[in-house]
């Protein structure tokens, strides 16, 4: 008992803040948002069991969740394959042939390092107000733009351009697989007269596969959790006509704003579930599409 | 005499080889130059239309109020520097109060972040103990777990410690390890360590704490430059956690205050607007260049944001 004291003590000493962080900001709240879902809370008078009252209200009742569930997936949908396209080919790019990449590296990577902050989201409600910059550039080759912001069939596409806008972390970490590839393989495949089309779904697809996998989950979690940009450029309502009504600005609203606490953690939870399944699917599919180059067959 | 016709044969047949090859390769080459012009190009363009936001962004900051709508061109016509000195008395309290509070916030919540991370990193990458497998799953189950779901049981346990309207509920989660993904970080860094140098200062006496202090810290300035980069970035940006936890203007950070220029849109102030969050990007953009090195390196070994 005494030596298992010994042995274990230094580490759970330098374990203790990360302990207690876990136990009081990370699983002791996600239990209590748990049993918050199943009351009514107005942080006024003490929670209300309504037992499955606020799932039941959610899934059958509330437009507004099934509206910001698909506000949210169209998003990530648009945003997280843009993304990683972009990403791959600027990061193909820059990979072979090209002496010096670190400045056009530091230049993709910059917007993803300021993107997320509110300075950006202002400038894009500006780049794409009626009378912004994006009109002036179409209106250059005779288009005449739309009033992207204000306009619910395009609002959402503004915030999926400043999505793909910060392709750089992908990009990367997509830079460091490519580097991981070793060139005889290109040099074996060019002497046998192998077009590049087929170099790429051959050679490159399948050993970035893992790369591809990372970035994927990373982005797909990232991008459900999107809120800044979108708080910010509807103004914190979702507007116009909800059409930027992101599941967190929901969320959010719900929450701080008309302080249905309880409903605002059945809303909460259901975002763990979906963040959860989506990164479980990827984990139990990646056996069948995800080749590690160490793997023994 | 046949012998020497076969190699006489295949002397010619080696040389019509490296003609051949010698051929392709001046080919080849001639087809990669182009190929590099054609990519830089390229990528010039790409990075004009990426940087291009960026640089309307300073331009309007510095042109006067009717040249910021309706034109591309990035030159002012003439330079209003007072946009920044009106834009920052613009707002009832001065920005050198929201600098001065995020300047706060950042530097305790990067000193947190350190200390916490590394300490937690040490135990999972260089301490042997009961359930650390157990407890480092746990750790990065925590990475996937989106603020929201912990956000209002949290909001509720802040707001009954009278810490609402404070800076404690930004920074002492930091102190608690709560941003673990630079657990993560460093563990992964920790762990490429000989294992020897450990197992030397043990033979020698030295205690688990000195070993972190003198000899995984000093060796570890990277992870630790890396993670400390990036935690001042994101605290700096952050907006969710003071949007709720800050509601006294006075205790505004640099974000909410950029936020206040929003509602006051319309009253025509644009260039105070862009000038206040041009300032708030400078010191982002200058720690961008001071640690390029820094920053890629991290990402491309951790794969982080």
């Amino acid at each position: 008992m005494r030596r298992f004291f010994a042995r274990n003590a230094p580490a759970y000493v330098f374990l203790l803040p990360w302990l207690i962080g876990f136990f009081l900001l990370a699983l002791g709240p996600i239990l209590a948002s748990l049993y918050l879902s199943f009351t009514r809370y107005d942080m006024v008078s003490a929670p209300r069991w309504i037992g499955w009252g606020n799932y039941e209200y959610m899934f059958t009742r509330d437009r507004r969740f099934w509206k910001a569930l698909q506000v949210t997936f169209t998003y990530v949908a648009l945003a997280v394959p843009a993304r990683l396209i972009m990403a791959l080919g600027v990061a193909m790019l820059l990979d072979k042939g090209l002496r010096t990449i670190g400045l056009y590296r530091a230049i993709f990577y910059l917007p993803s390092l300021l993107g997320s902050s509110i300075a950006i989201a202002i400038l894009w409600r500006q780049l794409f107000a009626a009378d912004g910059v994006v009109n002036q550039v179409l209106a250059m080759v005779g288009i005449q733009g739309a009033s992207w912001i204000t306009d619910p069939d395009t609002s959402l596409f503004t915030i999926v351009v400043l999505a793909m806008w910060q392709f750089g972390s992908p990009m990367l970490i997509f830079l460091a697989g490519l580097r991981g590839i070793p060139r005889d393989l290109y040099e074996a495949a060019e002497i046998d007269g192998t077009p590049r089309w087929r170099q790429f779904t051959r050679i490159t697809l399948p050993l970035l596969a893992p790369v591809i996998f990372f970035n994927l989950v990373l982005q797909t979690i990232d991008s459900f959790k999107t809120f800044s940009s979108a708080f910010i450029i509807s103004n914190g309502t979702g507007a116009p006509a909800d059409s930027l009504l992101f599941y967190t600005v929901y969320l959010f609203n719900e929450a701080f704003k008309f302080f249905r606490m309880g409903y605002a953690s059945a809303l909460a939870w259901f975002l763990l579930v979906i963040i959860a399944t989506f990164t479980a699917i990827a984990f139990f599919t990646s056996k069948y599409w995800v080749h590690y180059e160490n793997e023994r067959d | 005499m046949k012998t020497s016709a076969t190699d006489l044969e295949i002397a010619i047949q080696v040389d019509e080889a490296a003609r051949v090859a010698h051929e392709l390769r001046l080919k080849r080459d001639k087809r990669d130059r182009n190929g590099r012009i054609l990519k830089h190009i390229f990528l010039i363009t790409v990075s004009c239309v990426m940087l291009y936001p960026l640089f309307w962004l300073l331009a309007s900051s510095l042109k006067p109020e009717n040249e910021i709508f309706g034109s591309l061109t990035l030159w002012p016509s003439e330079f209003r520097f007072e946009n920044y000195t009106k834009g920052w008395y613009a707002l009832p309290i001065s920005f050198t109060v929201f600098y001065v509070n995020s300047a706060i916030v950042t530097s305790l919540s990067v000193i947190g972040n350190l200390v916490s991370c590394s300490f937690a990193a040490y135990a999972f990458a260089r301490l042997s103990f009961t359930g650390r497998s157990f407890f480092f799953a746990l750790m990065m189950m925590t990475l996937m777990i989106p603020y929201h779901v912990v956000l209002i049981p949290q909001y509720v346990q802040f707001l009954n410690l009278g810490w609402v309207d404070t800076y404690l509920p930004l920074v002492v989660p930091r102190f608690l390890a709560s941003d673990a993904f630079f657990i993560f970080l460093m563990v992964q860094f920790f762990r490429q360590l000989p294992r020897e140098l450990d197992e030397a200062a043990m033979i020698d006496g030295c205690s688990p704490f000195k070993i972190y202090w003198a000899i995984i810290l000093p060796l570890s300035l990277p992870a630790m430059g890396t993670a400390a980069i990036f935690s001042l970035i994101w605290v700096w940006e952050d907006f969710l956690a003071p949007l709720i936890y800050l509601n006294d203007i006075k205790s505004y950070t640099v974000p909410l205050a950029l936020r206040l220029f929003l509602d006051q849109e319309g009253q025509s102030a644009y260039g105070q607007m862009f000038a206040m969050s041009v300032l708030s990007l400078v010191p982002v953009v200058i720690f961008f260049v001071l640690f390029q090195r820094l920053i890629v390196r991290g990402i491309a070994t951790s794969g982080m944001k």
